[in-house]
């Protein structure tokens, strides 16, 4: 099986100083679900957007189904942009704009320019959106406005707009974290039903430790910028939980 | 310590406010003297009663015979009529020069007019003025002039009666007139405004502009691109209009033309915009695709230039057949007009983004493909290039200002200074390296915003009055430069704090930066934008009342005349119709936000 994403050496120093992301190589094979875990302000969701380049990494490689992330030029990185779903723990939508919109948005990097700019789309686009909609059970909301949704429906919008790319890769920055336990269930239930069926590749940033053994088939561990662990959830003892979230933390869940 | 620092604080705030009263020359006699007072009074009871509303007045006359000096035998008893208005000599004969009493019985309550004395010869002499009390009774003594006849002379007292209703004074028919002008003036000074900001405040917005970075040959191919694209552009519109305009000449010429070209240049749209972006474009492609862009592009300009022709000539053709509807066809003639005016111009400036933008991609693809040393002369020489350029524009700039007429100083010396400035620049960055372009362009959009916004509107009027002459258009054209200046920074600072997640939601899906925009920042900037575009109008309404006052038509104008000429009954209808209007449109624009929001 080949790796669908290579990341080697990768760094991330912030303008003030902060070293985000520390020298972190990891690869992902096509297919997997990778959980990413850590505390707040461990690096997660700076690894997930320098993958995609929402942040500009300051070194390192990111290579993606082969082609070089890192060093794409502006027409390059909006075509492997178009291939990497993400999904976002605010969920990110636009409030004013319908459902529909929203999720056609998705299409932006593969329809002309010229007629996005002014709202039209493609007909098979439109009626893929309405699929999609259908696939996470919010049918019938499509002309209703993102912000009339609750927070679980606006991230299924969320994870029907990155399906709109036809990803082979999905990020998930923090997917549950805005949720309630039975709605985070729901969304992890989709996010796990793409990986499989659709063989999607997952990386999703986690908090909760039983959400990771329950949907992931690996564990990538980061504190303060470095990887300290890379393995199966099975193999996260008390030692390596220690080391992960530090010596006071307790398990909970 | 803290104590002395208290007290020094209060003894400067003291001295402060102490100079303040000097300077402004606070005085509370001139509060409390009654001349003062009088003449407050005065003004008050004109403003008070606001030249808006008049009777129609008919005049009306009374007389009573009065012998001077007296004949012999007295003055002969005459029949009293007092069934109308009548009046009562007393004595009914005097010495000229003497005095009189006059009385008045049944007038009309509360009204004025002259008392005249008429002699055989039939000319008016005022005596002095009556004027009526509540039961239309008057009375008061007045010297006869000197005129002695033997004949029965006459008293005659003028006075006016309404008859019919009330209607509008000539002073409120213009006062509605003018306030309707002053509505208009900020109506069209927004909307112009609110046009020219809105793709301003994108360039004022630090969000979106922060991000726009380019490396140095790209900067200098764009920086030359520009001037090129401006005179290609304009050269290429100027061309076609002439070659357009015995097509345009006639009406139904130009009506056909405007149908096949605009069916033309839609199929041309659906053939050149596929749905679907194919990965990489092939060469061939790529050209076909840029010549029909090129045909397309003049076809569009043919396509104005037409439009504007046929909306001239209907508006021709209506303007006189429509009678008082008449301004319908003037407007539409104006527009095609506006339309024509913004040809050149317009094309000029898209011509010279489509260059810029073309220069810019192909100094980015020159900067990946270059060698070091082939990529470090490159730099160089683009930014010593283009620096010159930069500085010569500059320098042409001051020679028109202010006609220096010294070549050297005006294009060799600033063409060496940029050419060494660029030298500079060039050699203190890496060929690759990413300059922040946006962050220029945005303090250089905010400093020139910033430097309008602050000459007010009644200042920038003179110019424009100087321009196109006093009246109503100077108003709208010195109103809708300030809308712009402080709608675009109003409008800029909504986009800085829309949020940042849909944007990073849309680029992750592959979006342009025009997708960007469309998609994620104009749905989150709409409710403040048009809230801000009404509460401008509001500002506009309010400012347009006395933008009259420097040459900006208006009901400031008339407001104006009527102060200086004293005229203050008319001047309070004015003030009237600004409070009553600029409280309405204050009233509507909010509940319009309201709605909105």
């Amino acid at each position: 099986m080949t790796n669908l994403l290579q990341i080697e050496k990768l760094t991330k120093i912030y303008p003030n100083g902060v070293r985000a992301l520390d020298d972190v190589s990891f690869d992902v094979p096509k297919g997997q679900f990778v959980a990413v875990i850590g505390l707040s302000g461990s690096g997660k969701s700076t690894l997930l957007r320098c993958i995609n380049r929402l942040v500009e990494p300051t070194s390192g490689r990111v290579l993606f189904e082969g082609r070089n992330v890192t060093a794409a030029n502006d027409a390059e990185l909006r075509r492997i942009r178009r291939r990497i779903g993400m999904v976002f723990q605010h969920f990110n939508l636009v409030h004013r704009s319908t459902v529909l919109t929203n999720v056609l948005a998705g299409r932006l990097g593969y329809v002309s320019p010229f007629w996005s700019l002014v709202n039209r789309f493609p007909k098979e686009d439109v009626e893929k959106a309405h699929q999609q909609l259908a696939r996470v059970g919010l049918q019938g909301r499509a002309h209703n406005r993102a912000d009339a949704l609750s927070g679980g429906q606006q991230q299924r919008v969320g994870i029907a707009r990155a399906l709109m790319q036809d990803p082979t890769l999905i990020l998930a920055d923090e997917p549950v974290a805005s949720l309630d336990p039975v709605l985070a269930h729901s969304i992890m239930e989709h996010l796990e039903q793409i990986n499989r069926d659709d063989g999607v590749t997952v990386l999703c940033s986690l908090h909760f430790l039983d959400l990771v053994h329950q949907y992931a088939d690996r564990v990538v561990a980061l504190n303060e910028g470095k990887l300290m662990f890379d393995g199966l959830p099975t193999e996260i003892d008390d030692a390596m939980f220690k080391d992960i979230y530090g010596q006071e933390a307790k398990r909970v869940g | 310590m803290r104590t002395l620092l208290y007290t020094f604080a209060i003894i400067i705030g003291i001295i402060i406010y102490a100079y303040g009263f000097q300077v402004t020359q606070v005085d509370l006699d001139e509060l409390g003297s009654p001349t003062r007072q009088e003449s407050l009074r005065r003004i008050l009871r004109a403003l008070a009663r606001p030249d808006f509303i008049e009777y129609e007045k008919e005049e009306f006359q009374v007389e009573t015979p009065i012998y001077v000096p007296c004949p012999a035998g007295g003055a002969p008893a005459s029949a009293l009529d007092q069934s109308g208005p009548y009046m009562v000599v007393t004595p009914p004969c005097a010495e000229p020069e003497t005095e009189v009493s006059v009385e008045g019985f049944n007038f009309a309550p509360n009204t004025e007019g002259p008392l005249n004395f008429i002699p055989p010869s039939g000319v008016s002499l005022q005596l002095g003025r009556i004027a009526s009390d509540g039961s239309g009774h008057f009375a008061l003594t007045v010297k006869l002039r000197d005129r002695a006849s033997p004949e029965p002379q006459l008293l005659r007292a003028v006075t006016r009666r309404s008859i019919g209703g009330p209607r509008l004074s000539q002073n409120g028919i213009d006062t509605i007139d003018k306030i309707l002008e002053t509505v208009f003036m900020a109506l069209l000074a927004t909307t112009a405004g609110t046009i020219l900001a809105i793709p301003l405040s994108f360039f004022a917005a630090q969000n979106l502009m922060r991000t726009v970075t380019s490396p140095v040959p790209s900067i200098a191919l764009s920086i030359l691109a520009a001037p090129l694209g401006i005179l290609i552009g304009g050269q290429v519109a100027g061309w076609l209009i002439k070659l357009g305009l015995p097509l345009a000449s006639n009406l139904a010429a130009n009506g056909v033309g405007l149908i096949v070209i605009a069916l033309l240049l839609m199929a041309a749209m659906r053939w050149l915009a596929t749905p679907a972006e194919t990965d990489p474009k092939t060469a061939s492609g790529r050209l076909w695709q840029v010549g029909a862009l090129l045909l397309a592009s003049i076809g569009g300009i043919l396509l104005f230039l037409l439009l504007s022709n046929l909306a001239v000539n209907v508006g021709e053709l209506l303007t006189p057949r429509l009678g008082r509807m008449g301004f319908l066809g003037n407007f539409l003639t104006k527009l095609g007009e506006i339309l024509q005016l913004l040809i050149v111009p317009i094309c000029a400036l898209i011509t010279a983004g489509v260059l810029m933008n073309l220069a810019g991609q192909l100094g980015q693809k020159l900067v990946e493909r270059a060698t070091d040393q082939l990529g470090w002369l490159l730099n160089l020489l683009l930014a010593a290039l283009a620096g010159a350029v930069l500085f010569l524009l500059i320098g042409l700039a001051v020679e028109w200002l202010y006609e220096i007429r010294t070549p050297m100083n005006t294009r060799i010396i600033p063409a060496l200074v940029g050419a060494a400035a660029g030298l500079f620049i060039g050699l203190r960055t890496r060929y690759d390296d990413s300059l922040p372009v946006g962050l220029t362009i945005y303090s250089v959009t905010r400093t020139v915003l910033n430097a309008l916004r602050s000459i007010e509107a009644l200042i920038m009027v003179i110019v424009f009055a100087v321009w196109v002459g006093i009246g109503p258009f100077a108003g709208v054209l010195a109103l809708g430069l300030h809308t712009v200046a402080s709608l675009a920074k109003l409008y800029s600072e909504q986009v800085e704090s829309i949020m940042d997640g849909p944007l990073e939601a849309v680029l992750a899906t592959g979006a342009n930066r025009l997708q960007m925009i469309v998609y994620a920042v104009i749905p989150q900037i709409i409710p403040p934008y048009i809230s801000f575009t009404m509460y401008r109008w509001d500002i506009n309404v309010r400012m347009s009342t006395i933008i009259g006052f420097a040459g900006g038509g208006g009901i400031g104008f008339l407001l104006q005349q009527n102060i200086n000429l004293l005229n203050y009954r008319a001047a309070s209808a004015q003030i009237f119709a600004i409070a009553i209007v600029v409280s309405l449109m204050d009233y509507i624009s909010s509940a319009l936000r309201q709605r909105v929001v």
